[in-house]
C-alpha cells in the first residue's frame, strides 16, 4: 500500500514535468496552430543551462531550495531567450506559409538542436549536481514520501498557477487569447500581434527550461537527445487534454505521468514509451478534441 | 500497343540493369559497390514516400516503421529457411524463393500500413505525421520486444541474396508503379486531395479512401525496400529504424521536392553520397556532422525555396521545356 502510495507521488511529479512541457506545446498551438517539434529540444536546453550555471556559479556547494531557484531563474531566462530566437529565426519568416512547410521546419529546427547539442556537449550522458538534497521523508498518516518529488510537484502548480494569472488577469494574457481566437482581426483591433507570438514562445520556453531543471534534479542525468521522448509525450498529453487548452494540458499531463508510471510499475516496462503514442491513437480515434476541445468546423 | 509501348522502354532498361549486373558490377570496388547499392534502396523508400508526403499532401514521419516489417519479415523467412535447408537458397530456386519473400514482405508491410492508416488518415495534417511518427515508435518497440526476432539483439547472417540487379529492378519497379498510378484517375485523385481536400470531397472523391490507398502503396514498397536493404546489410536490429532514418527518408523527399518522382531520385542518390563524403569529414573532425547540415539544410530550403530542388518537375517535363523554347 505504501509502495502505492510511492507511485502515485513520482507520478503527479513526473506528470507535472510533463505538465510543464505540455503547457508550452498548447500555447504555441492555440495561437498558431503548429506544432512547435523543437519545444523538447527546449527542454533539453533548459536542463544543460541549469547544469553549465550550477557548475559555474558553484551552487552545488550549497544545496538548498534558494539554489534551486537561483537555477530554475536561469535556466528559465535561458530558455526564453532560446524561445524567443527560434521563433525570430525559423518561424516568424513563414508566417503565411503552407503549414506542412512550417511543420517541416519545426521537425528541422529540432533536429538541428538535437545533433549541434551533441557537437556542443558530446552525445555522452552528463551528471547534473546535487543543488538540492532535501534530507529525511516525509511521514503523511503512515506512508512515507520522499520530499524531492513533493517539491517538483509544488513548484509545477506554483508555475501553472502564475500561468493562469497571466492569461486570465492580465493585458498580455488577453491579448494571447485575442490572437488565438482569431488572428486577423486582433491585429485589425491594434493587438501588436507578432510581439504577442514572442511573448507566448518565451512563457513557453520558460516552462520548458524549469521542467529541464527538475527533471535534473529528480533523474540526474542529462544528456542532448533527453528531450525527444518527454517533448512527443507532453505532446500526447496536450492532445489528450484538449490541443489549445490550458486546463487540458495539464490533466492530459498528469494523467499521462501517473498511467506510466503505474504501467512501469506494475505491469510492462518495456512498453513504456509505446504507451503514450497508443493512447494519442485512442484519443483520436474516439474524440479528437481531446478531453476538454471543442470541435472547429472548416468553413469553405 | 501505346501500353506495350511505354512498357517497352522500361523493360530495356530493366534488361540493362541485368546486364549491368553480370558484367560489371563482380569487379567493382566493394566500396563504390556498397554506395550505389544503397542509393537504389534509398531511391526506393524516397519515391515510395513522396506518394503520400508529396502526391497526397500528407506528412508521414513513420516510413522507418514500414521498412523495418519487411525487413524482419523477409529476413526472418530467409534465415529460418537457410537454417533448416541451405540447399533452397542456391541458384535460380534461391532468387525466385527471394523475390516472392520480398513481396510477402511487402504486403505484410502494406497490411500494417493498412491497419495503421485506416484511422490516422481520417486526421489532418500535423496530427497525422504525430500519429505516424508514434506508430513507427510502436513497431519498432514492439520488435524490440519480441524474442523470436532476436529483440534488442535483432537478426544477424541474413542471407546475402540482395543483388545489383535486385535492388536496381525493384528501384524501376517503383518508379515505374508510382509513375503510372500518378497518370491515373487514382493519381489525380491523389493530387485532388493535396491541392484541396475540400473541393476533392465535393467533387465525389472518397478522401479517406484516397489517402489509405496512397499510405498502404506507400507501405508496401517500403517493405520491398526494407527487405533489400536486410538481405544485403545482412544484419538488422530495431535500432537500424529509428526515426533518424524515418527523417532521413523524409529529407530525401523534400529536398528533391514534394511531387517530383525526379527530385526525390535525384535527392536519395545525392544524400547517400553526400554522406559518405561526410564521412571523410569525420574521420578529420572527429565529430558526426551529418545530422547537423542535414537538418541546418532543410531549415534553410523551407526558408528560402520550399519546394525542393525539382519542385513539380519530372525529367521529361525538362526537356519538354527546351523543346517548346527551340521552337
Amino acid at each position: 500500500m505504501i509502495e502505492f502510495f510511492q507511485h502515485i507521488v513520482n507520478g503527479l511529479s513526473l506528470g507535472s514535468i510533463y505538465a510543464l512541457i505540455a503547457l508550452g506545446y498548447t500555447m504555441v498551438f492555440g495561437i498558431l496552430q503548429l506544432i512547435n517539434f523543437a519545444h523538447g529540444e527546449v527542454f533539453m536546453l533548459g536542463a544543460f543551462i541549469g547544469m553549465y550555471s550550477t557548475q559555474w556559479l558553484k551552487l552545488y556547494e550549497n544545496p538548498s531550495l534558494s539554489s534551486l531557484f537561483i537555477c530554475l531563474a536561469i535556466a528559465m531566462v535561458g530558455c526564453a531567450i532560446v524561445g524567443f530566437t527560434i521563433e525570430r529565426l525559423a518561424y516568424k519568416p513563414l508566417r503565411g506559409a503552407p503549414r506542412i512547410n512550417v511543420l517541416i521546419t519545426a521537425v528541422g529546427v529540432s533536429l538541428f538542436l538535437q545533433f549541434s547539442g551533441q557537437l556542443i556537449f558530446g552525445s555522452d550522458p552528463k551528471f547534473f549536481p546535487t543543488i538540492y538534497s532535501p534530507e529525511g521523508m516525509w511521514n503523511i498518516g503512515g506512508v512515507t514520501l520522499s520530499p524531492l518529488h513533493g517539491v517538483v510537484f509544488g513548484i509545477s502548480i506554483v508555475l501553472m498557477l502564475i500561468l493562469q494569472y497571466i492569461i486570465f488577469n492580465t493585458r498580455l494574457g488577453r491579448a494571447m487569447r485575442a490572437v488565438s481566437y482569431n488572428h486577423d482581426l486582433a491585429s485589425l483591433m491594434g493587438i501588436p500581434t507578432d510581439r504577442v507570438i514572442s511573448y507566448t514562445f518565451m512563457l513557453g520556453s520558460a516552462l520548458a527550461g524549469a521542467a529541464g531543471v527538475m527533471v535534473g534534479v529528480i533523474y540526474p542525468k542529462i544528456d542532448p537527445i533527453m528531450g525527444v521522448m518527454p517533448g512527443l509525450k507532453a505532446f500526447v498529453a496536450a492532445v489528450f487534454g484538449g490541443i489549445g487548452n490550458i486546463t487540458g494540458a495539464v490533466v492530459g499531463a498528469l494523467t499521462l505521468g501517473l498511467s506510466e508510471e503505474f504501467l512501469v510499475a506494475y505491469w510492462a516496462p518495456t512498453f513504456r514509451d509505446a504507451l503514450a503514442f497508443a493512447l494519442l491513437i485512442l484519443v483520436l480515434l474516439f474524440k479528437p478534441t481531446g478531453l476538454f476541445g471543442s470541435a472547429r468546423r472548416e468553413k469553405v | 500497343m501505346s501500353v506495350l509501348k511505354s512498357m517497352s522502354s522500361w523493360l530495356a532498361v530493366g534488361a540493362l540493369v541485368w546486364i549491368l549486373d553480370f558484367a560489371v558490377m563482380g569487379q567493382m570496388n566493394p566500396y563504390f559497390f556498397s554506395v550505389i547499392m544503397y542509393a537504389g534502396i534509398n531511391v526506393i523508400l524516397a519515391v515510395s514516400l513522396n506518394l503520400v508526403n508529396g502526391f497526397t499532401g500528407q506528412f508521414s514521419m513513420g516510413h522507418a516503421g514500414f521498412m523495418a516489417v519487411g525487413a524482419y519479415v523477409s529476413a526472418y523467412i530467409t534465415t529460418s529457411l537457410q537454417a533448416s535447408n541451405p540447399e533452397l537458397l542456391m541458384g535460380f530456386q534461391g532468387q525466385v524463393i527471394f523475390v516472392c519473400t520480398l513481396f510477402f514482405a511487402g504486403l505484410m508491410a502494406a497490411a500494417v500500413g493498412y491497419i495503421v492508416g485506416l484511422p490516422s488518415l481520417r486526421l489532418s495534417g500535423d496530427y497525422l505525421a504525430i500519429v505516424t511518427l508514434g506508430f513507427g515508435e510502436i513497431i519498432r518497440v514492439t520488435l524490440l520486444n519480441i524474442e523470436a526476432v532476436g529483440g534488442a539483439r535483432g537478426i544477424p547472417g541474413v542471407p546475402p541474396l540482395s543483388s545489383f540487379g535486385w535492388v536496381y529492378s525493384f528501384m524501376l519497379f517503383t518508379i515505374f508503379i508510382v509513375w503510372r498510378i500518378l497518370h491515373s484517375a487514382h493519381g489525380r485523385a491523389f493530387l485532388s486531395v493535396r491541392e484541396d481536400e475540400i473541393a476533392a470531397q465535393s467533387m465525389g472523391v472518397n478522401t479517406t479512401a484516397t489517402k489509405v490507398k496512397a499510405f498502404v502503396l506507400a507501405s508496401f514498397l517500403a517493405g520491398v525496400g526494407g527487405g533489400l536493404f536486410a538481405h544485403y546489410l545482412q544484419f538488422i536490429n530495431p535500432t537500424t529504424f529509428d526515426l533518424n532514418r524515418s527523417f532521413e527518408i523524409i529529407i530525401m523527399v523534400v529536398m528533391g521536392g514534394m511531387g517530383s518522382i525526379t527530385g526525390s531520385v535525384f535527392a536519395a542518390a545525392f544524400l547517400t553520397v553526400l554522406r559518405e563524403a561526410l564521412r571523410d569529414l569525420q574521420t578529420v573532425t572527429h565529430v558526426d556532422l551529418r545530422m547537423v547540415i542535414y537538418s541546418l539544410f532543410l531549415i534553410i530550403l523551407m526558408l528560402t525555396r520550399p519546394s525542393g530542388v525539382f519542385g513539380n518537375m519530372e525529367l521529361p517535363d525538362l526537356f519538354k521545356r527546351k523543346k517548346r523554347q527551340e521552337v
